[in-house]
C-alpha cells in the first residue's frame, strides 16, 4: 500500500508545506478503529492512506480449525451490523456445497429477516452518516426504527447483535408466534417515519451543501475498483446479487433497485434511503407469501462437502459479501476467503477525498458505510 | 406590595451609617450587583445545560436527565461537582502557563460584558457605560483570543485546527455583526445599552420592526460568534474531535463549557436590547410604575428581559439540534458573500430611510418626526415609513445577494443534484454453481 511520508524532525516539520494529520483509531467519526494519515495543505487533502488491521482477528485462519457448524458464529462478527446478512452467506455456502434442500418457509423468513437487517443497518448508516454532518438528531430518530427490527431479533434468535441466526439446511427454529404481527406493524409505521428523516435532510440546503458534490466517483471508477453495493449502485451501474444470482426468496420478490447519476455522496444517500422502502416493499411480499412448513432440510450428523472450491454471495446491506470456500473433504474447511464489500469499498477513500478539505472526509468515510469488524476480519 | 423590597431601602440606611455616601453608591451596591449577577448568571448557565439537554432529547424521542433529583433537576449540579473532583490534566509538551490561563480569559470575557447589559431600569443594570455597544462588541472578541491560546497551547493538531477555524470564523462573523448593529443604531442616536431599550421604550416599537435584516444578521451571527450549531467548527466534534479544547478535562474543560452558554447568554441579551425592546413589554409599565411600585416594576422588567432573552436561547437550542454542520468554506462563503453585503446594504438603505424621514418632515405639514430626546422619536406616519423600508428592504436584499452569488455552487445546489432512478433488473436464474472440480450442487 502507498505510504505517507511523516515529517518527524524539527526541521523537516517547520519546512514541511503540509501538515500530516493522524485521524484514528480513536477518532469519533472513522467508524471503529480506522486509521487514516491525512496529508493537508491548509485544509486540503493532498494524500491519504488508510491504516487497518486494529480489529484483526485472524477469522479465516480460525476458520480452517473449526468444523462447518462451528464457524457460523464468527460470522456473525464479521459486519457485526448485518450479523443476519453475514450469517446467511456462510450457511448458504453450505448448503450449496452439500447440495441441501432448504424448505420454502425457511427461505421466506431468511428473506424478511435478511431485510430487516439490511433496513437496520441502513439506519444505523443513516444516523452516523447524519452525524459525521452534524445533524444529531436524526441519530437518535434511528435508533428508535433499528430497535424495534432488533427486538423482532431479539424474540426471534435471542440476541441483538450478533445473533447467530441461521443453521446450515435451515433455522434452529421457526418462527416465534408473533413474528408476523411485530413484523406488520413495523412496516406500517416505517414509511412515515422515513419520510420524516427525508424531510429533515434531504431538502435542507446545509446537507445538500455537504453531501451534492462530493466524493464523487464516475461507474466506470467505481467497477474498476471493485465497489459493490449502494456505493456501486449511487454511480448509476445497475447490478444488485440479489436481482443477478438470486438467493433465499428473492427470485419470488417484486422490487425494484434504486441507481443514482452523479455518484456522489447525495446519490449514495438517496440511493440508500430508497432502498430501505424497497426493502420494506419485500418484506411485506414475503410475510404476506410466507408458506407453511417445516424450516429445517434433511441435514446429515456429519458436514463433510465434497472436494473443491466453492463462492456464493449474497447482497449485503454494505455491498456484495461473499465467500470462497475449499473443502478437502473433511470436517473442516481448508480455506476460507471472505469477499469483504466494506474492505474493498475503502480502498476508493483515496480518489473520493483528494482535493476536498477534512469535513469531507469524515462526510466519505461515512458515505461509504464501512464496518471495520469485516475490513480488518 | 411594597413591603416586599422595604429590605432595599433598609439596608441602604444600614450602610449608610458605617461608610459615606460615595462609597455605598459606587462600591457597595454595585459589588452586590456583580455578585448577585454572576451567581445568576452562573446558575442560568448551569440550568441553560440542564434546559439544552432535556429540549434535544424530547426533540429525540428520549426523556434526557431524569435520575439526579426531580425530573433530574440536580444533574447540573451533579456535574459540577463531577468535573471539579476530576484530575486537572495538562498533556505533556504543552505550553503550561497559556494552557492553564486561556480558560480563565474565555470565561472573564464572557462574564465581564454582563456589566453594562441591561436586565431591566433602575437598579437592574451594574452600571450604563455610553459606548456600551462598542465595550460588548470589544470584550466579546478577547474571548477568540482564548480559544487561539487553548489551541495553540495544547500542541495538539486537532485543537490547533480548532483554534485556527474560530479565530477566522469569529473575525468574519463580527464584521457582519457590528455593521447589522449600525441600523439599530442610526434610530437609537446613542451606543448606551440603557439609551436604546429607552429609545425603543419612548417610541414604543421594538427596533426589530425598523430593522429586520439587521435582527437576522445579528442573530446569525451572533450563534456563529458563539461556535453553536450549525457554526459550530471549531469545535466540530465528528472532524475536530473537540475542536480547542480537545486536551482540556475536568473543570478547565468546563470553564469552556461555561464560557459558550455564557457568551450565548450575553449575544441573546444584546439581541433582545438591541432589537426586542430589552425589558419593556406592553401594559408592564402603566400597571405597576405608574402605579406607584417601582421595586416590582424593575422585577417584572427583568423577568420580561429574560423571557425575550429565553426564547432566543431555546432558537439557538432549536437550531443545534435541527441542522447539520456547516463546512468550513461554506461558512466563510455565507459570512462573507451573505451577511456581509446584506450587512452593508442595511446600512446604506436604512440611511436612506432615516434621511427620507428627516426630508418629508415639516413643522407646519407633514409631520415624521415627533422628538430627538431618546433616540429618533417617530411620528406613526415616520413609523410607517421606517417600518416600509425596513420590510422592502428583505426583497431589496435577496435580490441584490441573488444577484451576487448567482453563479455560486450553493446557490444552484438544488439544481446540481439528481434524482435517482427506480430500474427493475431483469432476474438472473439462481446460479450458485460450484467453481472448479466438484459436482454442480442441488
Amino acid at each position: 500500500m502507498h505510504q505517507v511520508e511523516i515529517a518527524t524532525t524539527r526541521e523537516s516539520l517547520l519546512d514541511a508545506p503540509e501538515m500530516t494529520l493522524n485521524m484514528g483509531p480513536q477518532h469519533p467519526s472513522t467508524h471503529g478503529v480506522l486509521r487514516v494519515v491525512l496529508k493537508l495543505d491548509g485544509e486540503t487533502v493532498i494524500d491519504l492512506d488508510c491504516d487497518i488491521g486494529y480489529l484483526h482477528r485472524g477469522m479465516e485462519k480460525i476458520a480452517e480449525n473449526r468444523m462447518y457448524t462451528m464457524i457460523a458464529p464468527y460470522w456473525d462478527r464479521l459486519d457485526y451490523i448485518a450479523a443476519v446478512s453475514n450469517g446467511l452467506v456462510w450457511v448458504e455456502t453450505v448448503e450449496q456445497m452439500m447440495g441441501l434442500d432448504v424448505p420454502p418457509r425457511a427461505h421466506y423468513i431468511r428473506t424478511i429477516l435478511t431485510e430487516l437487517n439490511r433496513i437496520a443497518s441502513h439506519l444505523l448508516w443513516l444516523g452516523t452518516h447524519a452525524l459525521d454532518i452534524g445533524a444529531i438528531t436524526i441519530l437518535l430518530w434511528a435508533f428508535r426504527e433499528r430497535e424495534e427490527i432488533l427486538k423482532i431479533f431479539e424474540r426471534q434468535f435471542g440476541a441483538r447483535l450478533t445473533c447467530h441466526a441461521w443453521r446450515v439446511g435451515g433455522m434452529p427454529n421457526d418462527a416465534y408466534d408473533d413474528f408476523a404481527a411485530d413484523v406488520r406493524r413495523f412496516i406500517n409505521n416505517f414509511p412515515k417515519r422515513l419520510d420524516e428523516y427525508e424531510t429533515v435532510l434531504s431538502e435542507n440546503r446545509i446537507w445538500l451543501s455537504r453531501t451534492v458534490g462530493i466524493g464523487v466517483i464516475s461507474g466506470a471508477d467505481a467497477i474498476a475498483i471493485g465497489l459493490s453495493g449502494p456505493s456501486l449502485r449511487g454511480s448509476g451501474v445497475a447490478w444488485d446479487v440479489r436481482k443477478a444470482r438470486p438467493y433465499a426468496a428473492y427470485a419470488d420478490m417484486d422490487f425494484e433497485v434504486p441507481l443514482g447519476e452523479n455518484g456522489d455522496t447525495y446519490d449514495r444517500y438517496l440511493v440508500r434511503m430508497e432502498e430501505m422502502r424497497q426493502s420494506r416493499r419485500i418484506v411485506q411480499q414475503a410475510i404476506d407469501k410466507l408458506p407453511d412448513g417445516p424450516v429445517n432440510a434433511k441435514v446429515p450428523k456429519l458436514i463433510k462437502p465434497p472436494v473443491g472450491d466453492y463462492y456464493h454471495s449474497i447482497e449485503g446491506p454494505k455491498g456484495e459479501i461473499g465467500c470462497y470456500l475449499v473443502s478437502d473433504g473433511t470436517q473442516q474447511p481448508w480455506r476460507v476467503r471472505v469477499r469483504p464489500p466494506c474492505f474493498i469499498n475503502l480502498q476508493s477513500l483515496k480518489q473520493l477525498c483528494v482535493g476536498h478539505l477534512v469535513a469531507d472526509v469524515v462526510a466519505i468515510i461515512g458515505t461509504l458505510d464501512i464496518v471495520l469488524g469485516e475490513i480488518d476480519r | 406590595m411594597l413591603a416586599l423590597f422595604a429590605p432595599l431601602s433598609f439596608v441602604n440606611d444600614l450602610l449608610l451609617k458605617f461608610f459615606s455616601e460615595q462609597t455605598v453608591n459606587y462600591v457597595i451596591w454595585p459589588f452586590i450587583q456583580v455578585g448577585l449577577v454572576v451567581t445568576l448568571t452562573a446558575g442560568w448557565v448551569a440550568y441553560a445545560t440542564y434546559l439544552e439537554r432535556k429540549i434535544s432529547a424530547f426533540m429525540q424521542a428520549r426523556l434526557g436527565p431524569m435520575r439526579v433529583g426531580p425530573w433530574g433537576l440536580l444533574q447540573p449540579i451533579a456535574d459540577g461537582l463531577k468535573l471539579l473532583t476530576k484530575e486537572d490534566f495538562i498533556p505533556e509538551n504543552a505550553d503550561r502557563w497559556i494552557f492553564f490561563f486561556a480558560p480563565y480569559i474565555a470565561v472573564v470575557a464572557a462574564f465581564i460584558t454582563l456589566a453594562v447589559v441591561p436586565f431591566g431600569p433602575d437598579w437592574a443594570v451594574i452600571t450604563d457605560v455610553n459606548i456600551g455597544v462598542l465595550f460588548v462588541l470589544a470584550v466579546s472578541s478577547v474571548g477568540v483570543l482564548a480559544l487561539i491560546l487553548a489551541g495553540w497551547s495544547s500542541n495538539s493538531k486537532y485543537a490547533l485546527l480548532g483554534a485556527l477555524r474560530s479565530s477566522a470564523q469569529m473575525v468574519s462573523y463580527e464584521v457582519s455583526m457590528g455593521l447589522a448593529i449600525i441600523g439599530a443604531l442610526m434610530f437609537a442616536r446613542t451606543l448606551s445599552l440603557s439609551g436604546i431599550v429607552g429609545a425603543q421604550g419612548a417610541n414604543s416599537i421594538w427596533f426589530f420592526f425598523y430593522q429586520p435584516i439587521g435582527f437576522v444578521i445579528f442573530v446569525i451571527s451572533g450563534i456563529a460568534e458563539n461556535n453553536r450549531a450549525p457554526f459550530d467548527l471549531p469545535e466540530a466534534e465528528s472532524e475536530l474531535v473537540a475542536g480547542f479544547h480537545t486536551e482540556y478535562s475536568g473543570m478547565r474543560w468546563s470553564l469552556f463549557f461555561m464560557a459558550e452558554y455564557a457568551a450565548m447568554v450575553v449575544v441573546t441579551a444584546v439581541a433582545t436590547t438591541l432589537y426586542l425592546g430589552g425589558w419593556y413589554f406592553p401594559l408592564v409599565y402603566r400597571l405597576t410604575e405608574a402605579r406607584g411600585y417601582h421595586n416590582i416594576y424593575v422585577a417584572i422588567s427583568v423577568l420580561v428581559f429574560l423571557a425575550k432573552a429565553g426564547l432566543l436561547l431555546y432558537f439557538y437550542f432549536w437550531l443545534r439540534w435541527t441542522l447539520p454542520r456547516f463546512r468550513y468554506d461554506q461558512l466563510m462563503d455565507l459570512g462573507w458573500k451573505w451577511l456581509l453585503p446584506a450587512a452593508l446594504i442595511n446600512i446604506v438603505v436604512t440611511a436612506i430611510g432615516v434621511a427620507v424621514i428627516q426630508g418629508l418632515h415639516n413643522p407646519t405639514g407633514l409631520q415624521t418626526i415627533k422628538s430627538l430626546t431618546a433616540g429618533l422619536g417617530l411620528t406613526v406616519t415616520g413609523k410607517l415609513i421606517a417600518i416600509v423600508f425596513g420590510f422592502g428592504n428583505l426583497f431589496l436584499t435577496a435580490g441584490i445577494l441573488s444577484l451576487i452569488n448567482w453563479r455560486s455552487r450553493d446557490f444552484n445546489l438544488k439544481k446540481q443534484r439528481r434524482e435517482i432512478r427506480l430500474v427493475d433488473l431483469p432476474k438472473g436464474k439462481p446460479a450458485v454453481a460450484p467453481v472448479g472440480s466438484a459436482e454442480p450442487a442441488s
